[in-house]
């Protein structure tokens, strides 16, 4: 038994454990969760570059019709790495990342409930990574059934398939660790004083996704151990001939995938609720209604699974059902819409970069947004399916939502983690550039879906040739911006003005009053909570 | 100051995650080798394992000796019972995956298979359940609920019971009662693994029903094999448990370990009954 950590009460900074490892040892056997979300974050952006580089060889395809560069099958394969790597290994990452990072700091905690699971639940992601990525170079390549992995293709794919499931797995394992740990913290590690409906809004979205993800990750894992069993081992789960239907993957699948939107959404939602009070210098508004708007989501998440699945042959009854549940979801998602616009009226506003991020998420997703209501139509939908509006639509809400939030969130607490401030006009070329290209890319996929071209094919009509063209430029301008963000990144970290505690005028709650950057270590005893603070 | 000595436990860096990460590699990519017959598999795996045991031995090994040496307070044991339910929550919704997938193809698959609409490619093939699937030639005997099945629930219901008066011995602090506990609740689920493992036998070699036997195959030996693959865990954390009793640990008031097996036990017991009224029964 090692010896115990004995804490000074007052020092301000990490080193203070001569028998911590050092170098790569550190990293790799930390408890820390700053450390933790540090290397959750770095993960995150190196799976967003993987991730990106697979879209731009997809758009570089796509910038003519006929084959120019890939194979069909190596497209097929670049199209579901692409959707699993940005998934799991990019957004969901990243946020947790946040999570580790800041909601200690934001209930006053000294560091996640079990801090060694949380340095498990990170380790998990490089093998799942590794395998993800290994198998474009096995035999018969990477899974080519797009990220929904839709038996029966994945029935007959080979031993690319086994590792993606297997990934799966992993990944699964990781993400419900990291969710106890996170819920876990939440609902035990508050500062006294610190009642739930007084907890920043980041915990809010964060305890019920660390919920959803308890929930359905499991429904993940069982669906693809039963597609695993029909591949190696004869069962007929999706094997009509034995009594299974391939339907029933979708309606599994689908039971998974659409909490899964939330799960990537909801912490965005959090992230953009911290910013724009922040920066319009006003209380969140409705701060109680953003509770039981959060709560909702996640409720009617579980109920709106086929509204995926119109065209699969389901009757009538149950798709007016799957309908009515899913413009259901705009009540809530609007009263967030409109208490975020609400938080803005008459505030003292400034746009800085996350604000401008918060922004763009909010237009954007909003956009995002409406799209889904129109394919939540099924009447429409019958048109719209395995089209590019649906990429479009779901673009706008993964990246113009989530990426978006991401970056709203690093730019808004990178202070708090470095020390320093980002280099401000940087950061707004950053937004800009995102936002111009990012809707270059998209906006016109709205077009060509509505006019008809198909999603996850390489070769397309000659009339869809311009949009095409449009989007593939916008694609490669918004990728190539991303290099920026780095670059601004590695610039905070290693130089720039030195922050404040709290760098943001209208900031509120309790990770702003520990120095920037943060200590090693923080909260090793409870704050004192105030009335002011702990309300985001 | 003593962080112990106050509200948080933040335990030291340790390598026991990365060795875990490294075990569930060999795993996964042994698995994937093995399943498409590449030679190194079956030894990527064994590797794996031996890691993964070793991983858990040392890992857990060192949670006990911290809450034996009194660095859980209780603040810390309200965590672990949080992070057990939570599990226990996880572990419910994999396996309502799997009853998904049984109502899923019992109330809509198969009838839809026999449907008017399907007459023209399985022109012979009736709704009636059990059912392998219109493409199913041989003969098989569906798995009775009266015999093994009713002693096994019957088995599984009074270790319950029996684990329950061990707790009861726990918290009054009568040992004697708490081992006697244990060892008949740990024979109670060794007796249901053994006759679930002579039903499987039995199965595959009078009833001609196999984890190949169609859909109803599929969702039988799926649900049951995970279910038993529960109750292995959980009696080998009873044998854990045991171990530590004899060892001296657990006080009336501090003893989660035994708590969060238990649940786990009864979880697992729930389970069964599901299973048996839905695989079983109907």
């Amino acid at each position: 038994m090692e010896a115990t950590h004995v804490h000074g009460a007052g020092h301000a900074h990490g080193g203070d454990h001569a028998h911590h490892p050092k170098g790569i040892m550190r990293w790799i056997t930390t408890t820390n969760h700053k450390d933790i979300g540090t290397m959750y974050l770095w993960f995150s952006f190196t799976m967003f570059l993987v991730g990106g580089v697979m879209a731009l060889i997809l758009r570089a395809e796509l910038f003519q019709p006929g084959l120019q560069f890939v194979e069909p099958e190596f497209f097929n394969q670049m199209i579901t790495l692409h959707g699993l790597i940005m998934v799991f290994g990019a957004i969901m990452p990243a946020f947790v990342g946040f999570a580790n990072w800041m909601i200690p700091l934001m209930i006053g905690a000294p560091d996640m409930a079990f801090a060694r699971m949380n340095n498990w639940s990170f380790w998990l992601l490089p093998p799942a990574g590794i395998l993800l990525t290994a198998s474009m170079f096995v035999p018969g390549g990477a899974a080519g059934t797009g990220w929904t992995l839709y038996p029966p293709l994945s029935i007959q794919m080979g031993i690319g398939m086994d590792m993606a499931i297997f990934a799966i797995h992993i990944l699964g394992m990781s993400s419900i660790m990291g969710s106890i740990n996170i819920v876990t913290t939440i609902l035990n590690l508050r500062a006294p004083g610190m009642t739930l409906m007084r907890m920043p809004m980041f915990c809010w979205t964060w305890l019920i996704t660390g919920y959803l993800l308890i929930a359905v990750m499991p429904v993940l894992a069982g669906a693809v151990t039963m597609l695993l069993t029909d591949r190696h081992f004869g069962t007929s789960f999706f094997n009509a001939a034995g009594g299974g239907d391939p339907v029933l993957f979708q309606h599994i699948f689908w039971f998974f995938g659409h909490p899964e939107v939330y799960i990537i959404a909801l912490p965005a939602f959090g992230v953009v609720s911290h910013v724009i009070p922040a920066f319009a210098r006003k209380p969140l508004f409705g701060y109680t209604s953003m509770v039981y708007a959060i709560a909702a989501i996640a409720l009617i998440s579980f109920i709106v699974w086929a509204h995926h699945m119109y065209v699969v042959g389901m009757p009538v009854a149950g798709q007016l059902y799957f309908m009515y549940a899913t413009i259901l979801i705009a009540v809530p998602t609007g009263v967030k819409v409109f208490n975020w616009v609400a938080t803005m009226w008459r505030g003292s506003l400034t746009f800085e970069t996350p604000m401008l991020f918060a922004l763009g998420f909010l237009f954007l997703f909003t956009i995002g947004g409406f799209t889904g209501l129109v394919l939540s139509n099924t009447a429409v939908d019958v048109q719209l399916q395995d089209t590019y509006y649906v990429v479009a639509h779901f673009h706008y809400v993964m990246v113009a939502g989530a990426l978006f939030s991401a970056f709203a969130a690093v730019y808004y607490w990178l202070p708090k983690w470095t020390g320093h401030m980002y280099d401000e006009t940087l950061g707004k070329w950053h937004f800009w550039l995102s936002f111009i290209f990012f809707n270059i890319a998209f906006f016109p996929q709205h077009f060509l879906g509505l006019a008809g071209m198909p999603r996850r094919i390489p070769d397309y009509a000659l009339q869809f040739t311009d949009f095409n063209q449009v989007s593939t430029i916008g694609a490669f301008g918004f990728g190539l911006s991303q290099l920026l963000f780095l670059y601004i990144v590695l610039k905070t970290i290693r130089s720039g003005e030195k922050a404040a505690a709290k760098p943001w005028e209208g900031a509120t709650g309790l990770e702003w009053t520990v120095p920037s950057p943060a200590p090693y270590h923080t909260f090793e005893e409870p704050p004192v909570l105030t009335e002011a603070k702990g309300h985001a | 100051m003593n962080q112990q000595a106050s509200r948080y436990f933040v335990p030291d860096p340790s390598h026991y995650p990365l060795v875990g990460s490294v075990a569930l590699f060999l795993l996964a990519s042994g698995a994937a080798l093995w399943m498409n017959k590449y030679a190194p598999g079956p030894y990527v795996v064994l590797a794996g394992f031996a890691v993964l045991l070793f991983m858990l031995f040392a890992w857990f090994g060192r949670v006990i000796g911290e809450s034996e040496s009194g660095k859980y307070n209780k603040q810390v044991d309200f965590s672990f019972r949080w992070a057990m339910s939570w599990f226990i929550f996880s572990e419910v919704m994999f396996f309502a995956a799997f009853f998904g997938a049984l109502f899923y193809v019992r109330v809509l698959a198969v009838p839809d298979l026999a449907s008017a609409e399907q007459q023209l490619l399985w022109p012979d093939f009736s709704t009636s359940w059990p059912s392998a699937g219109p493409k199913f030639a041989e003969q098989f005997t569906p798995m009775h609920a009266v015999g093994i099945p009713l002693i096994n629930t019957l088995l599984l219901l009074s270790s319950g019971a029996t684990l329950t008066w061990a707790h009861w011995g726990l918290l009054a602090g009568k040992r004697d009662q708490l081992k006697l506990g244990l060892i008949l609740t740990i024979a109670l689920g060794l007796l249901f693994i053994s006759l679930q493992a002579y039903e499987y036998v039995h199965a595959y070699e009078e009833l001609n029903l196999k984890l190949t036997t169609g859909v109803y195959g599929s969702t039988f030996f799926m649900l049951t094999g995970f279910h038993g693959l529960h109750v292995t865990i959980g009696a080998t954390m009873l044998l854990v448990i045991f171990f530590r009793v004899m060892a001296g640990h657990f006080k009336p008031d501090h003893h989660f370990a035994f708590e969060a097996v238990a649940w786990y036990w009864h979880f697992v017991d729930v389970v069964w009954l599901c299973l048996f009224v839905v695989v079983y029964w109907l």
